[in-house]
């Protein structure tokens, strides 16, 4: 509760729709939907796949590693409970499995993180409610 | 279908952007610019049959063409909201043809702007929450700085990609700059921009420097879209729609497969294509700048060089209105200022200024053909114009 009460920065709320994702992330591990027609993991978690209309969307475990899409550090921030943090990584990862997700970089100097550079996740528990998906180089 | 030929903008009227509000509201600084635009097209307030307009971003109301309409006395027979971002101003343009051309309306008044500053414009918006907003929970919670680290991932990817260079990206707010200082009526007119001034300012969200990120403001802007039968009883030159064409791509950056290429490749071909010329027949590129990287792509995405070559292509050229591609002579939305959606008409109403031959000290010699781009979201929404004398 005390935790809780001291990270002031935006925080999810998992839909029953979205509460698997973020479970998987509490307990350490990463799951996606994943579209029974046609193979293909979904980001961010819908009621169709996008891809093919299908609506058999079962959550599936990913491997958690990837690599860097891009990224930017953010020196400013916009949302005031980050400030504190800045300058840090905003970054967009793609997994190994397709998605791609916005994240954090973290565990890594500012000037080491390069497009492409290979990563791997990082479950961190902001609150006892809540785990963020972050990512560190591999 | 096309719309080559079947509306014109007779009107414009704009104000000179300001940092703060100064006493304006909105929906003051609305009736300011439509007044200027309906006398501008040589038509009176009850002429207007069409009203759009674009919202603004600081301000949640629903039902704006009742409350515009009522204060000015403007009871149009075809109303609506524009909402796609900086692209409205050009969508607005193209629906307005398409409605004149269906027989809707006759006349139709496009209106943007709004009171703004930068604390409004960056403060944490206090409007009910969407809390199932995809872009809330699963981006917002990672400190995105709104679209900037949006636009700077872009940047950092193309750069990637590409081997494009800050100091190109760099010319493009200076030659732009240069074009401001022609015109008295840009936020930054009497301020001079080099090069180096861009590289030496403060990284924002790297690679963007502070001067390749537009400066949020007060202002408006309207037009006046009519129909052929009006364009030749006007007293101004008409700007000729002769192509158009819009395409999109949803809102979040990490759900777009080619975040470096941007929807302009598909709404540039067609308004070309409907318009029957090329990119390289264009006396002037108005396009939208809300960074530095927006204009590279466009010119790329556009067709006015090849892909990837935006870097060199933006060094090679001199872009201001005495150049051999003139861009975003009005100093784009960069020097000139971003007052709200009104940002995005400002290269409309630039376009029409340069094409009736009024732009001034910038005025380009032999001004017949103009390509006008509103840009989105984060080149999520792309809206494309050609404009021309003919
Ligand atoms: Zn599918």
């Amino acid at each position: 509760m005390t935790q809780q009460s001291e990270y002031a920065k935006p925080l999810p709320r998992p839909s029953e729709l979205s509460r698997p994702f973020w479970d998987a992330l509490k307990d350490g591990g990463l799951r996606l939907q994943r579209c029974g027609p046609c193979d293909r993991f979904v980001f961010y978690p819908r009621t169709l796949c996008p891809y093919c209309m299908g609506q058999e969307l079962d959550w599936a475990p990913l491997s958690g590693r990837g690599k860097v899409y891009t990224y930017t550090v953010v020196r400013r921030a916009m949302i005031p409970a980050f400030q504190a943090d800045a300058p840090y990584v905003f970054a967009i990862v793609e997994l190994d499995e397709g998605p791609r997700v916005p994240t954090n970089i973290v565990n890594c100097a500012l000037e080491d993180v390069k497009v492409d550079m290979p990563v791997q996740a990082t479950y961190d528990d902001v609150t006892a409610e809540i785990t963020l998906l972050k990512f560190e180089p591999a | 279908m096309t719309l080559k030929r079947s509306a014109a903008i007779t009107g414009i009227g704009e104000l000179k952007p300001t940092g703060s509000a100064e006493g304006k509201t909105t929906l003051g600084i609305w009736t300011d610019v439509s007044r200027q635009a309906v006398l501008d097209a040589g038509l009176t307030l009850p002429d207007i049959d069409g009203l759009l307009i674009a919202p603004p971003i600081t301000e949640a109301v629903a039902m704006w063409p009742a409350i515009l309409g009522e204060y000015i006395n403007v009871h149009p027979k075809y109303g609506d909201v524009v909402d796609l971002g900086g692209a409205s101003a050009t969508a607005m343009v193209w629906r307005a043809a398409a409605a004149i051309d269906a027989g809707l309306c006759r006349a139709v008044l496009c209106v943007s702007g709004e009171a703004s500053d930068i604390e409004s414009f960056y403060a944490p918006r206090a409007r009910k929450p969407a809390a199932q907003l995809p872009y809330r929970e699963f981006e917002v919670p990672y400190g995105p700085m709104g679209v900037n680290s949006g636009y700077a991932q872009i940047a950092m990817r193309h750069m990637h990609e590409y081997g494009t260079t800050s100091r190109q990206l760099a010319k493009v707010a200076a030659d732009q700059r240069t074009n401001a200082n022609a015109n008295p009526d840009a936020l930054f007119f009497d301020k001079p921009l080099t090069v180096d001034d861009v590289l030496d300012s403060r990284l924002i969200v790297d690679p963007l420097h502070l001067y390749e990120i537009v400066r949020p403001c007060t202002g408006g802007a309207a037009m006046v879209v009519v129909s052929p039968e009006l364009a030749k009883e006007s007293s101004q030159r008409p700007a000729w729609l002769l192509g158009a064409g819009e395409a999109s791509r949803g809102a979040m950056l990490s759900q777009m497969a080619n975040i470096t290429t941007s929807p302009i490749v598909e709404s540039a071909a067609a308004a070309f294509e409907m318009a029957g010329v090329e990119p390289r027949d264009m006396d002037l590129a108005s396009v939208y700048d809300c960074y530095t990287i927006t204009v590279l792509i466009t010119l790329e995405d556009a067709g006015f060089c090849e892909k990837g070559r935006g870097g060199p292509f933006v060094e090679e050229h001199d872009l201001t209105y005495k150049g051999d591609l003139p861009v975003n002579t009005h100093g784009g939305q960069l020097s000139f200022g971003q007052p709200g959606l009104a940002g995005g008409t400002s290269h409309v109403t630039e376009a029409v200024r340069q094409l009736q031959g009024r732009a001034g000290e910038r005025q380009v010699t032999g001004c017949e053909l103009a390509f006008v781009n509103g840009n989105g979201g984060i080149l999520s929404e792309q809206a494309s114009l050609v404009l021309g004398t003919e």
